[in-house]
């Protein structure tokens, strides 16, 4: 790799050519403000903060998108490159409601940090603050172009990151709008609801739904059993809420903090997940060993990933997993196997799940098939995001909150359940146990690592004594193309798939970077969760979904075996064609 | 591959050799909007549909194209589409007042149509014939140095064409 020699403020620095003057910056230790750019994203130079001197030129540049020249010096901030960004601020500013105190980005949004770190005290433009509808149609995100800054990253992230193209910039000059186009709203547009958009926008124009007035209801009924819920990719960035590192493992603090606001049970999705692997890998069994059913067999633990399969691969509805999601199985066995258990009229429990994931929310009320214990299998979904709000608003300690474990019996969980929250993680999970179901033997080493790190595509084979199966992983929904079409190209001439199993997660790195986790996630804080993750499967009691103590108890006790008449009542579902436009 | 039926408009067969001529070509999008704007008189949403199918492109690019672009139009225009210039010399020349009593005349503002679905109005950038300011074309009948008198006459001509 070839490298240049360039200053930054005059100190001398070696960095690889083709380095963004902002990147080297930031390799000196020296910090440019950014607003429009994401390192997720192409830099585009829209906002015009990260302007930065070149000795010897008379004009700046903008650091984001202006790569370094060998001995050129960059001059990052001195009083004239301060006002000029004060200006960039200040007339942001002039357009933008100043609602910090009430808005959903108070504490977290970027234009106020900038303000602040600016020291702007007045706004020395005329103020044209428009008052917009907002757009509340989908079950997960809520639209407010009043408060938007026109940035572009949402459309940027939804475009390039997740081929969705459910946003754009529409209209021109003062009348911008970053919406759908065709004159829908955003449940009728081609949204998958997967929330990048929210994870990546600066300030409050797009964020979550907030329904957490709704749990703090549910508490004071005293009629309700209030069940709760975690996700795998939740433990993991929950502490950054409250100055953590990415990717330590605060599960048993979760618990005891959702025990602290009074819900009445805890429990796991990585439970469910042991559970889903259990119902998926028999699937897949029946499919490659038995021939009964198309292959590849892919996965549908992401709701955002089946939202875009039936809008834009019907066709590979045959294909898709019947297993329901971890979230909507574990909402069905409260309602029904522990309902049962405990002696609790199913009617009178409260389901709640804490999810990564805003789609989830939409997952939810996807269809009927969501009721399958005769009641809304899961009643609410609060985000990452949310919950770490609500621990904050009940004061709770969480650091310093000593550990506790989920209530029993759906609460005990394997290394396989926790790693469904990475990309690679389900197919990972699918593999030790489908092992085991094909040879009744178990695996000597259950790291698959062909399937682990943040390549878009991973592609591997398996050896299951002497059968190969060929296996591929996509995250990042753009990602996903190119392995589809290369599965619709072999059906359409009639040659075998060119893989057996394929895993999709809608979110870069998989669910620990959902639409729902704390804001901030980038590429190193996704590793760190990653890590986090990995590191809870290794120290895990079990690894191996067929391993699960509670898992073994609940096909005794209930559901017979996997795939059985009741596991397919309650733990599966199926997809129909949906256009991309709904209207 | 999505299960959107197909879209209820017919393009004529000169319009669907043109998108297929221009399929593989970089910058086909504006091209190919610019025929169907002149087929239409302006862009229905079922051609930007059929256009996002066959050109394999995502239906919000396409909307941000038209949006962009003042040339393009989301809605049909009257039979007789008023474009009245306010360039920097028709806007000196009085172009302002030509809209004005358009709209007074008609009953409608700039990008409306009336009820009779005859006329609409349309502010325009220059037309490049600063000489004639103020200018107005109607169907593509070019009237120079227009005074607010004449309009009732010129709209009562075209009412009379129907």
């Amino acid at each position: 790799m070839s490298t240049v020699d360039i200053k930054v403020n005059g100190r001398a620095l070696t960095v690889p050519a083709g380095t963004s003057i902002l990147k080297a910056a930031k390799l000196a230790g020296c910090k440019i403000p950014t607003l429009c750019y994401h390192s997720d994203l192409e830099p585009w130079a829209a906002c015009g903060i990260c302007v930065v001197k070149v000795e010897g030129s008379p004009r700046m540049v903008r650091a984001c998108a202006t790569m370094v020249t060998a001995g050129q010096n960059y001059i990052t901030d001195d009083p004239e490159i301060h006002q000029i960004r004060k200006t960039v601020i200040e007339m942001t500013l002039a357009d933008h409601p100043q609602e910090c105190l009430t808005c959903a980005r108070n504490q977290t949004c970027e234009l106020q940090r900038l303000a602040a770190e600016y020291g702007i005290r007045e706004i020395p433009f005329d103020r044209r603050v428009k008052r917009l509808p907002k757009d509340e149609s989908t079950p997960s995100i809520v639209l407010d172009p009043s408060k938007c800054i026109q940035c572009g990253r949402c459309a940027q992230v939804c475009q390039q990151l997740q081929d969705v193209w459910a946003l754009e910039f529409i209209g021109r000059g003062e009348k911008t709008r970053l919406m759908p186009s065709a004159g829908v709203v955003l449940n009728e547009s081609p949204c998958i609801k997967c929330g990048q958009c929210s994870a990546h926008c600066p300030v409050g124009a797009i964020y979550e739904k907030d329904e957490t007035d709704l749990l703090m209801n549910a508490i004071l009924d005293e009629t309700k059993h209030v069940a709760v819920q975690m996700a795998p990719a939740v433990r993991v960035a929950f502490g950054e809420a409250f100055g953590m590192e990415p990717g330590e493992i605060t599960t048993g603090k979760i618990y005891a903090a959702l025990r602290r606001l009074g819900v009445d049970a805890v429990f796991d999705t990585n439970f469910s997940a042991d559970l889903t692997i259990m119902e998926e890998g028999s699937e897949f069994v029946e499919r490659f060993v038995n021939g009964k059913g198309e292959l590849p067999q892919l996965t549908s633990c992401c709701p955002a990933w089946t939202d875009y399969m039936e809008k834009y691969y019907p066709d590979m509805i045959p294909n898709f997993s019947t297993a329901k999601s971890p979230q909507m199985m574990q909402g069905a066995v409260i309602k029904s196997y522990y309902a049962k258990n405990k002696g609790i009229d199913p009617k009178d429990i409260y389901s709640v799940s804490i999810m990564p994931c805003t789609a989830k929310k939409f997952e939810r009320v996807r269809d009927e098939n969501m009721k399958s214990s005769g009641y809304s299998d899961v009643d609410l979904v609060l985000t990452t995001r949310e919950l770490s709000r609500m621990i904050k608003t009940f004061g709770v300690d969480f650091v310093n909150l000593p550990e506790e474990d989920a209530d029993s019996p759906v609460g005990k969980y394997t290394g396989a359940g926790t790693i469904f929250g990475v990309t690679g993680g389900v197919m990972e999970a699918a593999v030790r146990s489908a092992y085991y179901l094909i040879t009744k033997e178990e695996l000597s080493n259950v790291n698959i690592e062909a399937v682990r790190g943040m390549d878009g595509v991973k592609v591997g084979e398996v050896d299951i004594k002497g059968t190969k199966v060929k296996v591929a992983v996509a995250h990042g929904m753009a990602n996903v193309k190119a392995v589809l079409d290369e599965v619709r190209e072999a059906k359409e001439k009639g040659l075998e798939p060119p893989y057996h199993f394929i895993e999709v997660m809608a979110c870069r790195g998989g669910c620990i970077a959902g639409g729902g986790q704390p804001y901030g996630t980038e590429d190193d804080v996704r590793e760190k969760r990653i890590a986090g993750l990995y590191k809870d499967d290794e120290q895990s009691e079990f690894r191996c979904s067929h391993h699960n103590p509670e898992i073994t108890q609940i096909y005794k006790d209930y559901l017979g075996a996997p795939l059985s008449e009741k596991s397919h009542h309650l733990l599966h579902t199926h997809y129909t064609p949906r256009p991309v436009y709904q209207k | 591959m999505a299960v959107d039926t197909a879209p209820q408009i017919e393009f004529s067969k000169e319009l669907e050799s043109f998108i297929e001529e221009w399929k593989p070509k970089p910058g086909n999008l504006i091209m190919v909007l610019h025929r169907v704007q002149e087929e239409f008189g302006y862009i229905p949403r079922e051609a930007a549909i059929k256009v996002s199918q066959l050109l394999d492109t995502p239906l919000a690019k396409i909307y941000g194209v038209i949006t962009f672009y003042h040339f393009f139009k989301l809605d049909k225009p009257g039979k007789y589409n008023i474009q009245v210039c306010m360039g920097t010399a028709c806007y000196l020349k009085g172009g302002e007042d030509l809209i004005n009593e358009m709209e007074n005349l008609l009953g409608i503002g700039v990008n409306e149509v009336t009820d009779d679905g005859l006329f609409s109005i349309e502010s325009v950038r220059c037309v490049g014939c600063c000489g004639l300011a103020p200018v107005m074309i109607v169907d593509g009948e070019v009237f120079g140095k227009v005074t607010k008198d004449e309009l009732p006459e010129i709209i009562a001509n075209y009412r009379k064409q129907g």
